[in-house]
């Protein structure tokens, strides 16, 4: 019978020596960047074509997302239909996404297929047209889709603390109304496709099992497309509300209220960002942290209360947001305060802090599982300029990180005169 | 090709074990053959509120979370109407750890007024969160309703009330744990960068000595055959009309379930699936629309629900997805369509089957459903299913005293479009 009151030995997952596995890379004769992992136990392939177009890059609101949108709509050859067809068929997926300044168009297939799927990715990038009924189309359940989402209070909520934190005009605050969706034409789509995929900076990321020669199929199908257009860096800067609480009635029958607390915060780059990395785990970033422990589990004002940085290349917000009973977000936003001030005011003890630590470093271990995790963080490095000294420095903070250290950055963030502070009903 | 080696201990508890050694990684999942199906009907909610329980400490361990976390490891757990998970990723070497938790929460939890408090109201607004306070919210609390006048498939996990919820007491909470939290109900999966041996000698010494406790033996009223069209219509404050269908369908172990698993795909399957190609962009009925079936264990439902463009009536709408399941009644679909649903499934199957998480998951559910080694076989059940099996389960399902039909009419209208 063991002795069920004492916990098993553990190895400190501090004590754990994380590698990023390597990657694959290299160019295409146009000057694109392939990064690649060749591996993994199923016969299945992701590959991504990150391409600066997002919406950072438009000067009509929501031009680069419907661009994104529509591209598996409808080229000179084929309609929306064939597009997507010649896709299913094989139980492939194509997706598209739109950030503020990448896009993204992804494929998920069967290793098999590969090599058929390819060359449709390449008509859809070089040859879409934007036909004005699949527009019509688009704009019409768009603007029903939002008229639902109006109605939802996290919806509105997140939309509003991004305008604050950044402005309305800046791409990270701007949102997109029925008004933007009403006017956008064929035109500016083609416009937009012309100058930032026809002439793109394009960059390619791939795992799974890959096909012997994958590298010679990428040079056939892409190696002679306009990938390596140098785009101006985009600089705007960011501009705070002057305001800084707000409480909005957006439903008289809502029963919750979406809090959101948040404050500008500086990106990757700054010396402070992956020491807060850690504080904000601490603060509201997993099960454990100060955040839930309080105003869940100990007052249960909410289902769940969670913190994070966003995660932007540029200039980013340190946000804590939850959903809590329309009667308590007053006390929730106390509460919240009330942690700020603690973290400030006390040192961590050494108990909590290594379990933020192993719990960091066993996560960090389990999401570097496999190629198609691996490829994802070489991914995120890449695109914000980092390389895999910042992620092994990331650890090393993890690892090293002091209990006044983090007193000291709380002393300089945690200031609640420094934070919006929105409730929406 | 999913490998494991499966034992059962002497109290009853069925083990398998799934070793991967390209991972640091171990998961240890705990499922339990109790879902919200098992509840009585002036007490809904509760599996799903004693699975929130669940971290509330156990007899020796005061914190669930925290021990975990300390190992480097991260959970969580879910209930759905048949069952209900708990599941765990830590760093292998740290494997133990998982065992000592998920056994003394096996053998007894705290039972502790508190906790039952806090989660309570946490539970509560959950409640809120998603069936509530949201637009739609309570549409399948409707739908279940009437779909099923028998069968605790009726009420939703969450529960059928929020009182449900609010009147749960000490003594109904001790009453479920000893009655369906034993080894004798449950299936312990570990995988990883772990062997067999040291999963036997782990799993011994940490869940051999629990009580094996009595086989709970179910005994739910199943649905008997619907014998006349079931219709509701409802009002509320939401800017769109929707509309939702739904079917009876077969138990999930019934060969028949892959048929309709197939029909769902033709059906609603992705953008160049029938009803979107139709409804959404040749005629413009719907703005979005979906199909797909609940994939419980006792026979389920197949669905279709969309929201209607505004200025489409709902009985307009209704009429077009009828003609499209008249096609399906009436021809065959060709092989290529055939083909296509097949090569989706394949695809499906092998992306699931890269997160070490999923195996894991699936082989404990399989396990539940009577038999791991289905993991292995499913594929080949997808491939056998013809053109004339699907055309023979569409009029079979897709008759009007099987359906249940629920218009949802917007009493607003969107602003400046009157």
């Amino acid at each position: 019978m063991p002795d069920r009151k004492i916990a098993p030995p553990i190895k400190d997952a501090i004590e754990f020596n994380i590698a990023l596995n390597p990657c694959t890379r290299f160019s295409l004769s146009n000057g694109a960047p392939v990064y690649y992992i060749n591996d993994g136990a199923e016969e299945v392939a992701m590959i991504e074509f990150v391409f600066d177009a997002g919406n950072s890059y438009e000067n009509k609101n929501g031009v680069a997302a419907t661009t994104n949108y529509l591209i598996k709509n409808g080229t000179s050859k084929k309609n929306a239909f064939e597009i997507t067809e010649s896709f299913e068929y094989f139980g492939a997926y194509l997706s598209r996404a739109c950030h503020n300044e990448t896009t993204t168009i992804t494929l998920h297939c069967l290793s098999k297929h590969l090599k058929e799927l390819l060359p449709v990715i390449r008509e859809l990038i070089t040859d879409s047209i934007f036909p004005e009924d699949e527009l019509e189309i688009f704009q019409q359940n768009s603007i029903q889709r939002l008229s639902v989402n109006l109605l939802k209070c996290d919806f509105v909520a997140n939309r509003l603390i991004d305008q604050y934190l950044y402005g309305p005009q800046h791409p990270y605050g701007k949102v997109s109304t029925k008004e933007d969706i009403e006017a956008l034409n064929q035109e500016d789509l083609t416009a937009f496709f012309s100058q930032f995929y026809l002439n793109a900076k394009c960059r390619i990321f791939s795992a799974g099992k890959l096909p012997a020669d994958f590298e010679q199929l990428l040079e056939k199908y892409f190696g002679d497309l306009s990938f390596n257009k140098d785009l101006p860096a985009f600089m705007q800067n960011r501009e705070l509300a002057t305001q800084k609480k707000y409480r909005i009635n957006n439903d008289e029958n809502g029963v919750q209220g979406a809090v959101r607390i948040a404050r500008p915060f500086p990106n990757r780059h700054h010396p402070d960002f992956k020491k807060v990395s850690v504080l904000n785990t601490l603060f509201g970033g997993y099960f454990s942290s100060r955040l839930m422990s309080n105003i869940r589990e100990e007052k249960g004002y909410t289902y769940g209360i969670s913190s994070h940085l966003q995660n932007h290349i540029g200039d980013t917000a340190w946000i804590i947001s939850t959903e809590a009973g329309k009667d308590v977000c007053e006390a929730t936003i106390e509460e919240v305060h009330k942690e700020m001030k603690l973290l400030r005011e006390e040192l961590i003890d050494a108990e909590e802090l290594l379990l933020v630590k192993n719990y960091m470093m066993g996560v960090n271990l389990g999401h570097l599982d496999g190629p198609f995790h691996v490829i994802a963080r070489w991914k995120s490095l890449i695109l914000n300029n980092l390389d895999e000294h910042y992620f092994y420095e990331s650890l090393n903070t993890i690892k090293t990180i002091s209990a006044e250290e983090l007193q000291e950055l709380s002393n300089k963030y945690l200031i609640p005169e420094d934070f919006f502070e929105l409730v929406v009903i | 090709m999913i490998k494991y080696e499966k034992f059962v201990l002497e109290n009853g508890l069925r083990v398998i074990v799934h070793e991967d050694k390209s991972t640091p990684m171990a998961v240890l999942d705990v499922m339990y053959d109790v879902g919200a199906r098992d509840e009585e009907p002036h007490r809904t909610g509760f599996a799903h509120l004693f699975e929130h329980l669940m971290f509330g400490g156990s007899i020796n361990i005061e914190s669930y979370d925290e021990p975990l976390q300390m190992a480097g490891g991260e959970n969580n757990a879910y209930t759905t109407n048949d069952l209900t998970n708990y599941y765990l990723q830590i760093p292998a070497e740290n494997i133990e750890t998982g065992f000592w938790l998920e056994s003394d929460r096996m053998l007894s939890l705290g039972f502790n007024e508190n906790s039952l408090d806090v989660q309570r109201k946490v539970v509560i607004e959950e409640f809120k969160e998603h069936y509530i306070n949201r637009p739609y919210g309570n549409v399948w609390h409707k739908l279940r309703e009437l779909a099923y006048k028998e069968h605790p498939y009726k009420w939703m996990t969450i529960g059928k009330e929020l009182s449900h919820v609010e009147n749960a007491q000490l003594q109904d909470v001790k009453d479920f744990f000893f009655k369906h939290y034993t080894p004798c109900n449950a299936i312990l999966v570990v995988a990883g960068n772990i062997t067999v041996s040291q999963v036997k000698e782990l799993a011994e010494k940490w869940f051999g000595d629990i009580p094996s406790g009595d086989k709970y033996v179910r005994n739910i009223p199943q649905e008997p055959v619907q014998k006349e069209p079931q219709f509701l219509e409802i009002e509320a404050e939401v800017p769109l009309d929707a509309l939702y269908k739904c079917w009876h369908i077969s138990t999930r172990l019934d060969k028949r379930y892959y048929v309709a698993d197939m029909i769902t795909e033709i059906l609603g399957g992705g953008t160049s699936s029938r009803l979107f190609q139709s409804l959404v962009k040749e005629q413009q009925l719907f703005s979005s629309i979906q199909c797909s079936h609940l994939g419980s264990i006792d026979a389920g439902l197949l669905y279709i629900d969309g929201k209607l463009i505004k200025g489409i009536s709902i009985e307009e709408g209704e009429k077009a997805i009828s003609g499209e399941l008249d096609k399906m009644k009436t021809e065959k679909i060709s092989e290529t369509e055939l083909q296509k649903i097949k090569n989706k499934t394949e695809s499906l199957l092998a992306f699931e089957d890269i997160s070490l998480m999923n195996r894991a998951n699936s082989l404990a559910n399989y396990e539940l459903l009577g038999d791991a080694d289905l993991m292995n076989k499913e594929l080949l059940l997808y491939h056998a299913v013809t053109a004339d099996d699907i055309l023979e389960e569409c009029r079979r399902v897709f008759v009007d005293t099987n359906c249940s039909t629920l218009y949802y009419r917007s009493t607003t209208s969107m602003p400046d479009s009157e």
